[in-house]
């Protein structure tokens, strides 16, 4: 799902300087699961600011909330009268939600208690992976269901380089941490299905233009669209 | 090696120290489990052990019961010190539940660096059933801690911090059984 | 003995590796800044003593001088160059137009890389492009040559005249696949190719093995990538540090036995001429590449010693 993580303390509070009605809006889809922005973390992050207030002897109010997901106009209603009151909205939902709450709002003010960070799997309790980047061409049918795009650093369609190594990548992430050379993952998965030619296979540069490298995307579902 | 004392050394001269108001008494909430911590804390009264008067209790099934948000409470209320008591390692009554309490309270340390507030306001003791004496030793080291640190810079007038952090907890606390015994009190407590 | 119409862009090293000549070819890394005297003077050094010399391209994401200025003026200073084009920074765009640029100023030789990843530079926070990746960057050279098409299938009336090279990394995992990965590059329009520098020749000599299974060497020409040591520390960092490099602990051993210094370098120098008599040896192995980038000076002892002096000159 689309992952998330709550942003530095002293970024947040610059972001609120000078509002003396904070609503820190949760959101109990995507972020909740991932831990960073679910009612329990607004309920968190709104007593943080509190306790700073009361420190720094300012008077402000904080309250907290959640939209079950704020990227639905419907579920935005639910929470409208707390948004309504309050100066600023300190939401906690992925881009999408804090967006649509802007929206639906405007021009009441919004801002990210949040860095949306990516589309992730939680690959154990409290580890998220990132495995795809929503290019809007998925190829991953010739290479093992492993997507090159996202999981090899350098999106190569035809890998690995020659930086691979152990079946990792030359590249460590920000925290020094082990990145898996995704070529290596696909070559193996693709011997484990006998299916090895599969890795010489003409593999043509990729269509960008569906990417958001285009242009922002739409999607329209006709058939679906009420009468 | 030759390094590290100097290091050390150079710690301590630098070091800030406040001020400690000699009128200055600790307002300190205490989270006990019920199994090994609060029975501790009684065990520690009948052996009239000496331990400050300056720790309220509350009572819990289990420190595993504690959430951020119940120590973060407790501070904005104005606690000036909160810790968790709970069984030993390795022998919770529920298994692990002290094991995620001690990891919470870490986080919960990190959580009041970010707000500015001395990290050491929240700690974790473990102790069994039969440890009147740590019990007794873990509230007086831990009075000492706040004495030393001063009032807690967020406290507002007004506001009863064990109150706040009681009502915080929202009926997971189990019923307040008051102050430990009067005899268990060394100093005359403000309360 | 190939004729005239049958070069692929008549440079002076497809001239050589065609006749089956044995190549010597260099590498100038540019200068990180607007200095335009420093591949001068690199070139003064080389000439002569290489038959071509590789021109970096902002090489480990460090930004240069890029590699299509700094080729120009190594051939106007009578020095044959191979531009580098690295997928990291441009897009498909960037890389025809270059291409083309790079034919009209006289360019001919150029080497298609994937390029180092970004965060191992000194502008981390950039946008890494990898439009493309290193095959399918050669196969739309080759098209743009062979074809006279643009990689939207578009045609134009004078197409670039190149001499294609690709990079491989005999010590990257997984082993087993390196030699198809060649394969793979050939299929894609390589004409030549560099390894990455050898210091674990009995590695090296069972990755040729598997390269003559498959009968390659006879379909690409293989330069052998040489680097001489300056120090053992330098040798060190790359055994630690540097992605792909497989740097046995005798050869560290043997340079850090002899004082810093001169002597390490002499022993460096000393280790390099051997490797190359030894790679020469070698089945399949059409010249080597020799890397001693900001040690360019080393570089005619080098070749002197390895009795790789004169160079060819082939018609």
């Amino acid at each position: 799902m689309i992952t998330a993580e709550r942003k530095p303390f002293d970024e947040i509070l610059s972001l609120v300087e000078g509002k003396k009605k904070i609503l820190v809006a949760g959101c109990d889809t995507c972020v909740a699961i991932c831990l960073t922005g679910g009612e329990k973390e607004a309920e968190i992050l709104a007593s943080e600011l509190r306790i700073k207030a009361q420190q720094d002897g300012r008077e402000v109010e904080v309250e907290h909330t959640a939209a079950i997901r704020q990227c639905e106009w419907e579920y935005l209603d639910m929470i409208a009268q707390k948004v309504e009151e309050a100066d600023l909205v300190l939401s906690m939902a992925c881009g999408i939600g804090i967006q649509s709450l802007a929206e639906k709002f405007s021009p009441k003010l919004v801002m990210p208690a949040v860095n949306t960070n990516m589309l992730g799997m939680p690959q154990e309790h409290a580890v998220w992976l990132e495995r795809c980047v929503a290019c809007g061409e998925c190829r991953i049918g010739l290479t093992a269901a492993i997507c090159p795009v996202v999981r090899c650093s350098k999106s190569l369609m035809n890998g690995p380089c020659g930086g691979s190594h152990d079946g990792l990548c030359e590249v460590t992430g920000p925290n020094h941490e082990e990145i898996e050379c995704a070529w290596a993952l696909i070559w193996e998965r693709l011997k484990a299905q006998g299916r090895e030619e599969l890795m010489f296979t003409d593999r043509p540069p990729k269509n960008w233009s569906k990417s958001s490298s285009g242009g922002p995307r739409k999607m329209v579902r006709e058939e679906a669209k009420p009468v | 090696m030759a390094e590290a004392p100097q290091a050390v050394a150079a710690i301590e001269t630098e070091a800030p120290h406040k001020p400690v108001d000699p009128g200055f008494e600790p307002e300190i909430i205490v989270f006990a489990c019920h199994y090994c911590a609060y029975a501790a804390a009684d065990l520690a009264g009948s052996m009239r052990l000496q331990y400050p008067s300056n720790i309220r209790m509350i009572k819990l099934p289990c420190t595993g019961k504690l959430e951020i948000i119940h120590l973060l409470r407790a501070i904005e209320g104005g606690a000036d010190g909160v810790y968790a008591a709970g069984c030993l390692e390795g022998e919770c009554h529920y298994l692990k539940g002290n094991l995620w309490a001690r990891k919470r309270v870490d986080h919960v340390k990190d959580l009041l660096v970010e707000v500015g507030i001395e990290p050491e306001r929240v700690e974790m003791y473990n102790m069994s059933s039969a440890e009147g004496a740590k019990f007794a030793a873990a509230a007086t080291e831990f009075t000492e801690r706040i004495r030393q640190l001063g009032p807690n810079p967020a406290k507002r007038p007004g506001v009863n911090p064990h109150d706040a952090a009681r009502a915080a907890l929202d009926g997971v606390a189990m019923a307040d059984e008051g102050q430990p015994p009067a005899e268990a009190t060394a100093e005359e407590g403000t309360r | 003995m190939t004729t005239a119409t049958e070069y692929k862009a008549g440079s002076n090293l497809e001239r050589i590796l065609s006749a089956g000549q044995f190549a010597v070819t260099g590498e100038c890394g540019p200068p990180k800044s607007a200095d335009g005297s420093v591949i001068e003077e690199k070139a003064k050094i080389l000439k002569g003593y290489v038959d071509a010399v590789n021109i970096t391209d902002n090489q480990t994401a460090v930004v240069r001088v890029c590699s299509m200025a700094s080729g120009y003026q190594a051939q106007q200073n009578g020095l044959e160059a191979i531009m580098q084009m690295t997928c990291r920074d441009r897009n498909r765009l960037a890389m025809q137009a270059d291409i083309l640029g790079a034919s009209v100023l006289g360019i001919k030789n150029v080497l298609c890389l994937t390029g180092d990843h970004l965060s191992f530079g000194n502008h981390p926070e950039a946008r890494g492009v990898h439009d493309l990746d290193a095959i399918t960057l050669l196969k739309m050279y080759k098209d743009m040559r062979d074809e006279s098409r643009f990689q939207c299938g578009e045609e134009m009336t004078v197409a670039p005249q190149l001499y294609l090279g690709c990079a491989e990394n005999p010590f990257a995992d997984p082993f087993e696949l390196r030699a198809l990965r060649l394969q793979k590059k050939i299929e894609a329009g390589a004409d030549f190719m560099q390894t990455q520098c050898i210091f674990n020749l009995p590695k090296f000599k069972k990755w040729m093995e598997a390269v003559r299974a498959l009968g390659l060497h006879q379909e690409i020409k293989i330069l052998a990538g040489i680097t001489p040591i300056k120090g053992a520390g330098m040798a060190n960092y790359m055994k630690k540090f540097v992605p792909g490099m497989d740097v046995p602990q005798e050869i560290i051993d043997r340079i850090a036995a002899q004082e810093k210094g001169a002597p390490q370098q002499a022993e460096g120098k000393k280790l390099a001429v051997e490797m190359i008599k030894e790679l020469a040896e070698v089945e399949g192995v059409a010249g080597v590449h020799i890397m001693a980038v900001e040690w360019e000076a080393a570089v005619p002892e080098i070749v002197e010693a390895a009795g790789l002096m004169p160079r060819p000159a082939v018609a």
